[in-house]
């Protein structure tokens, strides 16, 4: 059984590689990336990121370094997330 | 005005106060270096780009503001991606200005196209790969910005030919200088807090890395560790930081410490940790590492507080201000009982000291290093026993005096190094203790130092060995030695000379030390050849990943 039951949210610059920045930092520390669904907002300069993680003791470590992205402008943990739900069945 | 994309790069460098670049020009970047041709930028031909990254680095790690390397697409990236990487764990501010292929070649595997980007990802602060020549406007000076910033760090900017020969209009630019980025206070309550910590503790000691250097924290260190009598321990990235010879300093710590600061350590019953992310060659195995002691944390990085270890209280913010405001408001203590249990930890675990008949022995050449050179004298190394040597034996005093490869090891770093701190300060004396397997992974800089003359010895510690490999092999692998030793090794002095550069062997001298002392003394660039017994080790030593009380031999 998967465990998508953590979901951080990200407002980062939307460019050709944004989605490496922020993929690549969880190959690098070695943590797993559950789900993840993105779409450009606005005017199509930012878009939205939603990645699903399980919970373990490498979190906090993982979300600090989010944060710390040049790309990313807005961090969010969020609970109860629907796409949790829509992950869950897939 | 109308201008070029290689010529606003230019421009913007010289907006940034650069006056020296390094690097090697190639298809992709000529359209930059056409530009650099009419600047009054200097620029420094190096041999490999992998010497340009580090030359830049040598530059960056004396004088603590960001400087600039060079290369062309392709295999002119690849190269710099060692000197990036390691900047990159030494929170090294370094600007890569890369060539990259025409934007429309991009992703059809072209004559020399890699994805720069991709590749630089994980060993950058940040990068960019710009898309139009407006766009250098911003990205240039946030570069710089970024690298400078907070914790320093190497940033890329992968700049495609086309952006490189687009035109645009521009108004004129400002000459003005760059605006510092704001340096980030601790916050009041929490070092109201660490006061109070430090004033209840019975047995405290400071634990200071590279960050109170890049920070250039060392005056208030000073203050704050006599203040209040606290004895300090340094890193290797921290050498320098805190004076050698001062009555509160014990030494670095960790796998090539002192038996007597580890053992100090374990008696702590409070760890102020000060720009350190409690690397595993300094800490030993986390979980034993002063475990009876409280844990105050100060770093510029929020994401290294609680990395590696827990603590009692952390302030995230820059260490020079913390340290600022500890030594205002911090009491006037002298711990008379703490400071007699260290005096007999140490009398209980004396350093080992090589018998001083022995002149080829490494920790006597390097006290007649230590001896003869001046206070402000730079020290470049490479990797391996030379390197734990000098660690250990040199008596560095100052800040900024210690270029080393700390957290990527990379053999190969002393030498461009030693090349870019000369060229940073002139008027200093730099030397770049090396080794004879770390000297030939980057032995064609020494073109580039008889190129530019400059006042850079080159001293080499040769085993015939890879003699820190060897010791591993002899210690932990039931003296199994492999490909540790070079069954051929060049006649350094003669390759030196080959490349036009006055060398010596020390063994062939009738007074070695009296000769080392004499060559250390004059200017200008020298390699010494030094025959060294491939039986030394490097001792005491903590084995990998056993608690730093574990400590084998010396």
């Amino acid at each position: 059984m998967c465990r998508h039951n953590f979901v951080i949210d990200l407002l980062v610059r939307n460019h050709a590689g944004v989605m490496s920045q922020i993929t690549g930092l969880f190959s690098r520390r070695n943590f797993n990336l559950e789900g993840i669904v993105c779409g450009p907002v606005g005017d199509g300069g930012e878009s939205r990121m939603i990645l699903t993680v399980a919970e373990d003791s490498k979190l906090e470590q993982i979300m600090l370094q989010l944060e710390k992205l040049y790309d990313v402008l807005e961090f969010k943990q969020v609970q109860n997330h629907p796409l949790t739900e829509v992950f869950g069945r897939l | 005005m109308e201008i070029s994309g290689a010529k606003l790069v230019i421009k913007l460098l010289e907006q940034q106060g650069i006056d020296i670049v390094c690097g090697i020009p190639g298809g992709s970047n000529l359209p930059i270096y056409d530009a650099l041709r009419d600047s009054s930028i200097k620029h420094i031909l190096a041999r490999h780009e992998q010497g340009a990254g580090f030359i830049a680095q040598g530059m960056a790690r004396t004088t603590g503001k960001a400087a600039v390397c060079m290369g062309t697409s392709g295999p002119g990236v690849t190269n710099l991606l060692t000197a990036i990487a390691d900047a990159r764990l030494d929170s090294i501010p370094v600007v890569a200005i890369t060539g990259q292929v025409t934007s429309t070649l991009i992703g059809t595997d072209a004559f020399q196209e890699v994805d720069t980007y991709g590749l630089t990802i994980p060993i950058t602060k940040h990068n960019f790969l710009v898309q139009s020549a407006e766009d250098l406007l911003e990205i240039i000076p946030e570069a710089f910005r970024l690298a400078e910033s907070g914790r320093p760090g190497p940033v890329v900017v992968d700049i495609p030919k086309d952006v490189q020969k687009e035109i645009i209009e521009i108004a004129e630019i400002s000459t003005a200088p760059a605006q510092k980025a704001e340096i980030a206070a601790g916050d009041s309550e929490l070092i109201k807090k660490a006061v109070e910590m430090i004033h209840k503790s019975r047995r405290p000691i400071i634990y200071a890395g590279g960050g109170c250097v890049a920070a250039d924290a060392s005056a208030d260190l000073l203050k704050f560790a006599r203040r209040n009598s606290i004895p300090v321990v340094t890193t290797l990235m921290g050498l320098g930081a805190f004076p050698h010879g001062d009555p509160n300093y014990l030494g670095m710590l960790g796998m090539h410490g002192s038996r007597s600061t580890n053992m100090v350590m374990e008696e702590a019953d409070l760890i102020i940790a000060l720009g350190v992310r409690f690397d595993d060659r300094a800490v030993g195995k986390a979980t034993e590492f002063c475990k009876h002691a409280d844990i105050l944390h100060v770093d510029i990085d929020r994401s290294e507080i609680g990395k590696i270890k827990s603590s009692n209280l952390s302030i995230n913010g820059d260490v020079g201000q913390v340290l600022h405001e500890l030594v205002e408001k911090v009491e006037a203590s002298i711990r008379i009982g703490w400071s007699a249990r260290i005096a007999s930890i140490r009398m209980m675990y004396p350093d080992v000291r090589p018998d001083e008949q022995d002149t080829f022995h490494p920790l006597n050449l390097i006290r007649v290093m230590g001896e003869t050179l001046p206070d402000d004298a730079i020290i470049t190394t490479d990797v391996g026993q030379h390197q734990m040597w000098v660690a250990q034996g040199y008596p560095f005093r100052k800040p900024r005096t210690l270029l080393t490869s700390g957290g990527l090891g990379t053999m190969g770093f002393g030498l461009p190094n030693a090349i870019g701190a000369a060229l940073a300060k002139p008027e200093k004396k730099v030397v770049c203790v090396s080794g004879d397997g770390s000297i030939l992974m980057n032995i064609q800089e020494l073109a580039t130092l008889a190129e530019q003359r400059l006042n850079v010895k080159v001293l080499i510690m040769n085993n015939n060995r890879l003699g820190l490999v060897r010791q591993q092999q002899d210690l932990f692998f039931e003296e199994r030695f492999f490909a540790s030793s070079f069954e051929s090794n060049p006649d350094f002095a003669s390759i030196a000379r080959g490349f036009g550069i006055t060398s010596f062997d020390l063994g062939e001298q009738e007074n070695p030390e009296l000769f080392l002392r004499k060559v250390l003394g004059q200017d200008g660039p020298c390699v010494i050849n030094i025959p060294i017994n491939f039986e030394n080790k490097v001792l005491p030593m903590v084995p990998p990943e056993c608690a730093n009380r574990e400590m084998i031999g010396g």
